[in-house]
């Protein structure tokens, strides 16, 4: 064991000692020193497992992952929350998902459309007035695509029948009801949302779209939500090397583009931990190959351009080599720029399934090094993919907790902090630069070769400011 | 800066990206723009609006919350005291997020992270290792614990839960531990708030009993303006009244920055909290969120319990007279003073806002009043909204327009939500719209300037830092209002001969 590995052991030993007895054996599991070789057995983690109850873990539901990742960006269908109020209304437009369209005509993304039980539907069950429901909207709404009844903890456990509804309902209007059990007590995180949600799209709407005529250069962009615009500026590049997007998933999404992506030469997956799920399943069942890609920051970027085109003609190769010629300048002028004032400034992530490792490439661009990483619900095979990424001794964390966040915090004393809404003000107090990685901080995009520039525009902004400067601090 | 960076802002309004937008239709299989418009158009008839208020089963853009993230609001105004969830973990990731976004502020708050196997054999052991864990590793002065909806679907018993808790020695015996049933699937936010509260001052006043003293309880009630707490705090010292702050927010919701986070920022004592039970008397600000409270106050404590809502010239008025009755103290001149700049302010700006026409869309008791505000500069209250709304509340609003010649056209709709209000703005429209953030998806489809002001306030920073209670808060209110007023009219003269540089 080195002794970068033994010094971070140590330090998270140290940390560790807060927790009683039980709970510290189990924390124990999820934080090590990372070791990129994978020679040491000690530095795995270890993942998906449920959280310590009374501790504040960061995680959400997975409803939280069927609602506001997989389901609630397909534009032109009706996501209904069903069951009581609250999970609709804080997850109503959270995460920017961006799309167009006209909102509550032929589109829905910025709605909150929910059953809102009350007491007597908990009692006599809320699938009575489901039915009822979906018929109000469908009159109400006439050029919704589908709709999709994403069930709360109350209807798994009062046992509703919300799949008969749905199948008998989607007869009758002859478009996709799709029944979604993600109640939030399955499972330990929003992934298990993301599964089920997959399998959803797999039984409801894969296959049946309609299109026209297919190219050799069709690909789908598989795991993308458009957050800030994300997915728009993925496809601006993928469209340049002469390949033809037909199905966005799910940002910006449309019901038929769920549809038809079975007829994509290839799939092109961007958050593995969300939708690797449907990938296999269209590789088993069409054949359809799938390549992860990583599209923050311009070293992964051009490696990704590159892995993408080695699957198509020389045409294909032609363009992309030729699309990083003309973007290059660029991208090293926003170096140039950025790169003198972020030098060596060390960066902590704590972000959900993929951004951990995929941002990495993005900040080392600019000169800074990612000393700590970890996932709120990421799997083993995260993980594996995460190590080489990061340096010898780094910390990984899953499921980290906010007591263990602030406790890194201190000891690594990192130059800028990269976590979530809820993470956010709390570092905002400790005087800690601090970016929200989820939602860009409500800026964006940071994909491809029009979001590098934010990203890196942000990050100097962050850990630039000079607001940081007038904490009066206690002596 | 030497680059120019292009952000969302600008980026997706270039040619390129215009035409990526075109080619994407192509997978879309959308409706056609004739479709589309026509069924745009017909969103905006009474026929469309029929139909709308005819539905029964589904809300769509409700503006109310669930009765957990009211309880834990509470909670978090007690000095040293840990919010406490018993139920599955994304209730207060959202809890947390959604207060988050509001206040731009850290938020405290531990859940007992249930899962199946809780649903099948109940949540007891999560809430002993939750409770252990969680006053192990972040040494609380109270533990108050509410539930979720999947918590109260199964039964979780949180009396012997904590009793139990006790027994095992997993917390010391003196650590409070009140508790509250929030379901989701009943009442509201306000509903957490009020049950919460009551649970706490439940468990602290027990055994505290001793002789009445010279003291009053405020109850602020779900307010999230932190402005408001401070207001309190200044008018109560202004008067001389000794006081006790029923749970102070401001503490929790705006703490300095001193580069040191704080867990517990500090709040109502729990000493003081205690105490609560000798005062002489308890003022709620807020009716609908403290019906419990009160109830339990007057019957349980035989305290002078009232109501004095403090929002508009009248309403303050009111709460300084029976104030000033209860204490025995005068109305200090410092704050008449404050009184006749409210009325000044109010007097010159009326001109501009006198006959608007408005709809409102939020809480309860705000809504109530922001109508006595209204009517009390000579603007029209069209469309009162109210998501959470009863009927008493419904009869209490429609009293209220009645006293006042310019609350005629007034009408109120409880239990009725956003994408109702939106019919209503079309078929009977309206020159201003007071709401929280969410409201915005009406300004922009109505074209109704929004004046914000309410629940949560998302997109636009430090608001909730103003006052909106007392004279203070009169003025704060004229001053958002009129200017608003005052922004619309600029923008629609911009190219007349009206475009005024005094107004």
């Amino acid at each position: 064991m080195s002794s970068a590995i033994k010094d971070t052991q140590n330090m998270i030993e140290e940390v560790l000692d807060a927790y009683p007895e039980k709970a510290k054996k189990d924390r124990a599991k999820h934080l090590a020193a990372n070791d990129p070789s994978g020679q040491c057995s000690a530095c795995q983690v270890k993942s998906n497992i449920k959280s310590r109850p009374g501790v504040m873990t960061v995680r959400g539901c997975a409803y939280a992952g069927a609602k506001g990742v997989v389901w609630g960006p397909v534009k032109d269908q009706i996501t209904i929350s069903h069951g009581p109020i609250g999970c609709g209304q804080y997850s109503w437009w959270s995460r920017r998902n961006y799309y167009n369209g006209q909102t509550g005509i032929d589109t829905f993304g910025t709605m909150h459309i929910t059953t809102d039980f009350q007491e007597k539907d908990i009692v006599y069950g809320g699938d009575k007035n489901l039915d009822a429901a979906l018929h109000e909207l469908k009159e109400l709404f006439p050029l919704a695509k589908s709709i999709g009844i994403l069930s709360e903890c109350p209807v798994g456990l009062i046992g509703d029948d919300i799949e008969a509804v749905s199948k008998k309902v989607g007869k009758e209007f002859g478009c996709p009801i799709v029944p979604v059990r993600c109640e939030g007590f399955r499972g330990v995180s929003q992934s298990l949302g993301h599964h089920i949600a997959n399998d959803t799209i797999r039984d409801y709407v894969l296959g049946k779209g309609t299109l026209e005529k297919t190219t050799p250069y069709d690909v789908a962009l598989v795991g993308d939500y458009n957050i800030g615009g994300d997915a728009w500026a993925s496809r601006k590049m993928l469209e340049e090397m002469g390949l033809r997007v037909i199905a966005q998933w799910t940002g910006d999404a449309s019901i038929n583009e769920l549809g038809i992506a079975h007829k994509a030469k290839l799939n092109l997956i961007h958050c593995y931990r969300s939708m690797n799920y449907i990938c296999r399943h269209m590789e088993e069942q069409y054949g359809i190959p799938w390549v992860e890609f990583n599209f923050f920051g311009p070293t992964k970027i051009y490696q990704s351009l590159r892995k993408i085109a080695s699957y198509f003609d020389d045409a294909i190769k032609e363009r992309t080599e030729k699309m990083i010629e003309k973007y290059k300048p660029h991208m090293d002028e926003v170096i140039a720029e950025f790169r003198p004032r972020l030098e060596g400034k060390k960066v902590m992530l704590y972000v959900g399934g993929l951004r951990p490792r995929h941002t990495i490439g993005a900040y080392e661009d600019l000169g800074m090094e990612v000393v700590a990483s970890g996932y709120e619900f990421g799997h083993n095979d995260d993980y594996k993919r995460t190590y080489p990424e990061m340096k010898e001794g780094a910390v990984i964390m899953d499921d980290a907790t906010l007591y263990e966040l602030e406790e890194f915090t201190r000891r690594l004393r990192p130059d800028m902090v990269g976590s979530g809404i809820k993470e956010k003000y709390s570092y905002h107090k400790m005087g800690v630069p601090f970016r929200q990685m989820h939602s860009w901080d409500y800026s964006g995009p940071y994909h491809g070769f029009d979001g590098f520039p934010v990203f890196a525009r942000d990050m100097d902004m962050t850990v630039n400011s000079p607001t940081w400067s007038l904490i009066r601090r206690k002596r | 800066m030497k680059l120019k960076i292009k952000d969302h802002n600008e980026l997706f309004q270039e040619e390129a990206y215009c035409k990526q937008f075109e080619g994407k239709k192509e997978f879309e299989n959308g409706p056609t723009e004739e479709e589309i418009n026509r069924v745009a158009e017909w969103t905006k008839t009474e026929e469309y609006k029929e139909l709308n208020f005819k539905r029964q089963n589904i809300k769509i853009n409700p503006a109310k919350a669930c009765q957990p993230l009211g309880a834990i609001f509470c909670s978090s105004g007690f000095d040293g005291a840990l919010p406490f969830v018993q139920g599955a973990q994304g209730c207060v990731a959202y809890f947390r997020s959604h207060l988050n976004r509001h206040f731009k502020e850290p938020m405290t708050a531990v859940s007992t992270s249930m899962t199946e196997d809780a649903a099948v054999f109940g949540g007891l052991n999560n809430m002993l290792e939750g409770i252990e864990n969680a006053y192990t590793l972040y040494k609380p002065k109270m533990i108050s614990v509410c539930t979720t909806c999947m918590a109260e679907v199964i039964g979780d018993d949180l009396n012997a839960y904590i009793r139990t808790a006790r027994e095992k020695e997993l917390i010391p015996k003196d650590l409070p531990v009140p508790f509250a049933h929030t379901p989701s699937f009943v009442g509201s936010h306000i509903t957490g708030y009020d049950v919460m509260m009551k649970g706490i001052l439940t468990a602290l006043i027990a055994g505290k009993k001793d002789e009445p003293k010279e003291k009053i309880n405020i109850i602020m009630g779900f307010d999230t303006y932190t402005g408001d707490y401070h207001e309190v705090k200044r008018l109560m010292r202004t008067m001389g009244v000794d006081f006790t702050l029923l749970s102070d927010a401001s503490a929790t919701f705006d703490s300095p920055n001193t580069g040191e986070y704080k867990l517990y920022p500090g709040g109502t004592p729990l000493a003081d909290a205690a105490d609560s039970i000798n005062a002489r008397a308890t003022i709620s600000l807020q009716k609908y969120s403290t019906m419990k409270t009160m109830e339990y106050i007057h019957k349980e404590w035989g305290q002078n319990a009232q109501v004095l809502p403090m929002i508009g010239v009248k309403n303050t008025d009111n709460f300084f007279e029976e104030l000033s009755k209860i204490t025995g103290k005068p109305i200090p001149k410092e704050i008449e003073e404050e009184r006749g700049r409210a009325v000044d302010a109010m007097i010159d700006s009326h001109a501009y806002v006198h006959g608007k026409r408005f709809a409102l869309v939020g809480d309860l008791d705000q809504l109530l009043g922001l109508i006595s505000f209204l009517l009390e500069m000579g603007a029209v209250p069209v469309h009162i909204v109210c998501t959470n709304g009863d009927k008493k509340f419904e009869e209490e609003a429609i009293t209220l327009l009645n006293e006042s010649p310019f609350g005629a056209e007034g009408k109120v709709y409880i239990n009725k939500d956003m994408w109702h209000l939106r019919s209503l703005m079309f078929t009977e429209p309206v020159d201003y719209l007071i709401g929280n953030s969410y409201a915005k998806f009406l300004w922009r489809d109505t074209g109704t300037p929004l004046i914000r002001i309410g629940f949560p306030l998302f997109d636009r920073h430090q608001l909730h830092r103003y006052p909106i209670i007392g004279y203070q808060g009169v003025i704060n209110l004229v001053n958002w209002v009129v200017n608003t007023i005052l922004d619309e009219m600029d923008r629609k003269t911009m190219n007349t001969t009206s475009f005024d540089v005094i107004r």
